[in-house]
This record gives C-alpha cells, sequence and structure tokens, in this order.
C-alpha cells in the first residue's frame, strides 16, 4: 500500500507572527511547525504503515527551508520526502497550490492520499478538496477514524453533533482533523537517519499536465485587498455598585445592546 | 573549532524539550512530593526510543551518539531530577557496559530488550562499607558447578524495585602481590529480577530525586548462571571504573539541566517579582547573580558536551568526564542555591520548583563518585 500524506510548514504562533509590508506573512521570519491537521494525517498514515504495512511519502510545497518539516516526518517514520520548491510557484493561493501538489502527485502512485483539513495560517480547508478534484478521486473531508477494509476506506467523518461513516475504493483522499489521534514522537534513531536521507527537490518542470496559467500568484484567483492586525479591544467600563443595582444595571446593558 | 551543533542534535533537542515540556514537567512535582517512580513516564520514553539513544541499533538502540543521550538527560533534567536519572542509570551503568563486555549472547538476551526500554536495568557496586572505597566490596561470589553463588548486599541502587537487569559486582577471590599485600578480585554478573535469593532491603528516603527507586539489593544464596559472568573472572573492578567514568557523563548533564532549570526559573521569576515599586530584575545585584549564574552554566555544559564528544571519540575519557562532572555538579548546588536566594521565601517553598531542584542537585555531588573522587582522578591524571 502507497500512501502519499501532504503536509504543510505553517508558522508558530508561540513565535509571534511577522507581517511583509504589503500584509502577508513574512514566512521566512517566522518560527515554523508542522501544520497540526496534517500531523494528525501523517500519524495516520504511520498508524496504517504498523498495522498493514505502507509506503508513506510525505510532500510539501513551500520555501526550501521547508524541507525541515519533511525531515520532521521522516523522523517520525514516514520513508521519503518531497519538497516542491521554485520561485514561479510562489505567492499561490488553494488554487494554484492544489494545482502544484496535484501536478506533482502525478508523478507518483498511490492508493491514498491523506491532507490535513486546514492549516492554521490560512485556515481554508479548501487544498485538500481541490487536489481530490484534479485527480479526479474521491475525498472524504474531516477524518475522525480512518479503517482499511480490503480495497477500500471506511471513515468517520465529523459532523458538530454527530458523525457519518463513509466508505470509498482507492484511490482516494482523506482530510484528517487534529483530533484524530495524538501524534507520536520523532525517535532519536529516526532524526538520526532523517538528516541522511535525501529529500528529492522538485521545481515547475516536475509538475505534470498543470498549465503555468494555474500556478504561482499570476494562477491565483485569490488577491488580498488588505490584511490589518486585528483592534484591540478597551479596556471596558468598571463600575462599582451593590448586587441588586448590579443585576439592573447589566440587564439594562444587555437591553440596550439587544442581546435579550 | 566549531560550537555549532550539528543539524541531528539541534533536532534531537528540539524533541527532548518538548517531550520534557509536555510530559515530564506537570508530574515532577507530583513525583517528588509522593516520592513516586514515574512508571508511565518511563513506558512513554522506551516508546519514544530515550532509553537505547547510544545503543547500536542493531541491538535495539536508537544508533545515537553519546551527545545526543547527554542532551536527552539535560533536558528531562531541567525540569525533573528524578527522571534524568532513571534514563541516566538505565543507560550508562547498565547497558553500557552490557555493550562493551557482555557476549554477544548476554547482548541479544539483556542489551536488546533493554535498549528497546521493554526493561530497566541497575547497577550495584556500593555497599554499606564500600563507598568512594570500592575495593571495600564485602559481597561474594562462589562458583559452584556452573552457577556462582552470590551473597551479600548492594545498597542506595538507583532504579533498585523498578528494574529487571542488574549489573552486580561480587569478590570472586583473592589475589597476593609479590610483597604479600592482598588483593580481591571483583567480577562482574547479569542478574535478572526474580531470580531466587535476589530480595529487595529498605527503600531510602532522600533529600531530593525522591521519585526515583532507591533500594538494598540483597543476595542470599543466590545462584547466577555462569554464563552470566560480564567480561572475564576478576575484571570487574575495571570494568566498575570504565563504566562510571561514562556515568560521571550521564549525571554531569543531569547537574547540568538542573542548574539550567533552576537559571530558566530565576529568570522568569524575578521579572514578574515586584519589590520597592519596581521589577527584582531591576535592581543591579539581581542582574549581576543572574550573569554569574549564566555564565557558569554556559561553561558547565561546554565541558559536559565536551565529556560526551571524548567518549566518542576516545578510548579513555577518565579525566574529561570528571571535569565535567566536578564542574556541573557544583554549578548545579550553586545555582540552584541562588535560584532559591532570588525566590526569597517562595523560593523555600514547595510551591516553587526551584526548591525540588536544589535538594535534586545535591546528589550530584556526590553519587557516582563525589567531588573529592573527581578530584582524585582529575589530579592523580596530572602528577601521574
Amino acid at each position: 500500500m502507497k500512501i502519499i500524506v501532504c503536509i504543510k510548514q505553517v508558522p508558530d504562533t508561540k513565535g509571534g507572527v511577522k507581517f511583509k509590508p504589503d500584509g502577508t506573512l513574512d514566512r521566512a521570519a517566522m518560527m515554523t511547525i508542522m501544520n497540526p491537521d496534517d500531523k494528525a494525517g501523517l500519524e495516520a498514515a504511520l498508524r496504517l504503515k504498523d498495522q498493514n504495512g505502507a509506503e508513506v511519502t510525505v510532500i510539501t510545497m513551500g520555501l526550501p527551508k521547508a524541507e525541515d518539516v519533511l525531515r520532521e516526518a521522516l523522523a517520525m517514520g514516514a520513508d521519503k520526502g518531497i519538497l516542491v520548491t521554485d520561485r514561479v510557484l510562489g505567492g499561490a493561493d488553494t488554487w494554484a497550490t492544489s494545482q502544484t501538489i496535484a501536478g506533482a502527485i502525478r508523478n507518483l502512485e498511490y492508493d491514498l492520499i491523506i491532507t490535513g483539513r486546514q492549516a492554521i495560517d490560512g485556515d481554508t480547508a479548501q487544498v485538500g478538496p481541490q487536489i481530490s478534484e484534479h485527480l479526479n478521486i474521491p475525498v472524504i473531508s474531516y477524518a475522525q477514524n480512518i479503517k482499511i477494509e480490503g480495497d477500500s476506506v471506511v471513515v468517520e467523518r465529523q459532523y458538530d453533533d454527530r458523525y457519518h461513516v463513509l466508505k470509498t475504493p482507492m484511490p482516494c483522499l482523506i482530510t484528517a482533523l487534529a483530533e484524530l489521534n495524538e501524534p507520536r514522537y520523532m525517535t532519536p534513531g529516526g532524526i538520526f537517519d532523517a538528516c541522511k536521507a535525501e529529500i528529492a527537490v522538485w521545481g515547475r518542470d516536475k509538475l505534470v499536465d498543470v498549465d503555468d496559467s494555474n500556478l504561482g500568484l499570476k494562477g491565483s484567483p485569490t488577491q488580498i485587498a488588505k490584511a490589518s492586525d486585528k483592534v484591540r479591544k478597551g479596556v471596558g467600563e468598571k463600575v462599582v455598585l451593590d448586587p441588586t443595582e448590579s443585576v439592573d444595571y447589566i440587564m439594562g446593558k444587555l437591553k440596550e445592546k439587544h442581546v435579550i | 573549532m566549531d560550537f555549532t551543533l550539528q543539524k541531528e542534535h539541534v533536532m534531537a533537542q528540539a524533541l527532548f524539550k518538548e517531550f520534557a515540556e509536555k510530559e515530564v514537567k506537570p508530574l515532577a512535582q507530583e513525583v517528588d512530593e509522593k516520592e513516586e517512580f514515574p512508571r508511565a513516564t518511563v513506558d512513554k520514553m522506551a516508546k519514544s526510543g530515550f532509553l537505547g539513544i547510544p545503543v547500536p541499533k542493531e541491538y535495539g538502540g536508537q544508533g545515537c551518539d553519546p551527545l545526543t543521550y547527554t542532551m536527552c538527560v539535560e533536558e528531562l533534567s531541567k525540569v525533573c531530577g528524578t527522571t534524568g536519572v532513571i534514563v541516566s542509570a538505565h543507560t550508562s551503568l547498565c547497558c553500557d557496559p552490557i555493550q562493551n563486555y557482555g557476549t554477544e549472547e548476554q547482548k541479544q538476551k539483556y542489551l536488546v530488550p533493554l535498549a528497546k526500554g521493554e526493561k530497566l536495568g541497575a547497577f550495584g557496586l556500593t555497599e554499606p562499607g564500600a563507598g568512594t572505597d570500592a575495593q571495600g566490596q564485602q559481597t561474594k561470589a562462589v562458583l559452584e558447578g556452573d552457577e556462582y553463588v552470590l551473597n551479600g548486599s548492594k545498597i542506595f541502587i538507583t532504579n533498585g524495585k523498578e528494574a529487571d537487569v542488574y549489573v552486580i559486582f561480587a569478590i570472586t577471590g583473592v589475589d597476593t602481590d609479590a610483597r604479600g599485600r592482598s588483593k580481591k578480585r571483583i567480577t562482574a554478573f547479569i542478574v535478572e529480577k526474580g531470580t531466587p535469593g535476589f530480595s529487595f532491603g529498605t527503600k531510602e528516603k532522600k533529600m531530593g530525586i525522591r521519585g526515583s527507586s532507591t533500594y538494598e539489593l540483597i543476595f542470599t544464596d543466590c545462584r547466577i548462571p555462569k554464563a552470566n559472568m560480564l567480561g572475564a573472572e576478576g575484571k570487574g573492578f575495571g570494568i566498575a571504573m570504565h563504566t562510571l567514568d561514562g556515568g560521571r557523563i550521564g549525571i554531569a548533564a543531569q547537574a547540568l539541566g538542573l542548574a539550567e532549570g533552576a537559571l530558566e526559573a530565576a529568570v522568569t521569576y524575578v521579572q514578574e517579582r515586584k519589590q520597592f515599586g519596581r521589577s527584582i530584575a531591576a535592581f543591579q545585584n539581581t542582574q549581576f547573580q543572574l550573569a554569574d549564574m549564566a555564565t557558569k552554566v554556559e561553561a558547565a555544559k561546554l565541558l559536559v558536551y565536551k565529556a560526551a564528544m571524548a567518549k566518542a571519540t576516545q578510548k579513555v575519557y577518565s579525566v574529561e568526564a570528571a571535569q565535567a562532572k566536578l564542574y556541573a555538579a557544583e554549578v548545579a548546588m550553586e545555582v540552584t542555591t541562588k535560584a532559591v536566594q532570588l525566590h526569597g521565601g517562595y523560593g523555600y517553598t514547595r510551591e516553587y520548583d526551584v526548591e525540588r531542584m536544589m535538594r535534586d542537585a545535591k546528589i550530584t555531588e556526590i553519587y557516582e563518585g563525589t567531588s573529592e573522587v573527581q578530584r582524585m582522578v582529575i589530579s592523580g591524571a596530572l602528577l601521574k
């Protein structure tokens, strides 16, 4: 069984978020981590590998330093890493990103593709399902449990108050939730092997069946009109009243704001 | 000369730090308070390969170098001295001698499960009358057919009751030299928990590292297969001393971690604590104390890492190990004490981690060779 896991290096919000003057994220200046939903997707793939045996390939698109996230995945137990990086791919929105990833995946054999539900930087949840559209394979999103049954996968798809059990033949694509599992730690020996491992670096020329008009900033229909920092709320209003007056005061305010 | 860490060491350090913060730190206070061996943490460390870091892959280990292992003990000890010494005693004092002196059969039988973390290891050299004077051993092993019969006891054994495999030293004879002086022949043995005649005595009530299982081991007509003799008969003293050279690097790493943990805690606290209307970090006394602490911690780190590198590249590294342990242990004691002082009255309470760190630090000046023994090793090399 061959599994491809799409992962993304995202800013570590603990290290502070930095912006370029045009309002887009300054990725090169930020601490980074593996996107949590993607990490859960990788863990799901590694568990399938532990149970049934599988070859797990991780793929990411990004700056050259995104190689770090691939090495982390290898140190957790993935078998191969592919970095898709090229200047012409920069500034991609979800459409251009999914076109790029799909173009890279067309070089590979696979039974299952796992992506995270969404990345904590863009929060769109679009890239996974778009990849499946480009590759013309079924998609099951928001997976909270994944099982293999013969040539099919059975997935519990999460909703707010319930889950659906869906079955689809492979090849297919699944988007994973961070709640799917508790990802394993890297192992020290895995780190040593990962640092020696060769990471395949693919540029534009390796992408199959993708038109230039669908790549990079030029191929991105999404244009950022404006990016701004959140406006901090004021300190609020402080009043000192006895309990009865307090209740009246709060009720008055709630009515004034049409909350009740 | 380049002090930059390799990529793999940077990644390993980040891994150990994340594990320590998430899995070890939240339990550290409770482990100390209840004197409870952190079994669940040990199981998690086993799963993540932390119990066989420097052991070659063919023997179930991770195939990393001594520096990686040192960093693991350091990061664990930053948040919990108990957890640090559990890994150190298991790896340096049990896996290491079996890897260095064991037969292929012994390695397959004992080292593989130890390195995989399926079993925990311990080391028994110290006796009531044989601390720094390791030649003062009383435990005897007498060969009867294909078995050695062990009688005696060992004290202060780390991982004592929790371990499965023990490297034990005993007298197997007495030699007399040309001048008529007698010298005990000491031999090392691998002893399994559950062997008839092997039991546990008192659990030590300690000042620090209170979660580590420190027990007396008692051997009463305990029969050990001859095949479990580790190394050659009569070569045990050399095995013990060489093993302790490695062990000292582990304890030096534990001491370093404790000092770093206390320094971090102090840096945070002095910025929060206000006296006389301003943060105590604004006082020059605080600033100078922190500067001295940080400088000594950095010096200790360089000695500890240098000793770890020496273990990887040199056959003999006794002096490097002794210097690292001597200095790191004394820095740990000094820095944790200063960290308590900077915390004032709060630092004397169990609510703050520095109180525990100061108690944990003291043992690093004592076990696996006191600071005085380290000075003997270092000066001995200078004056030979």
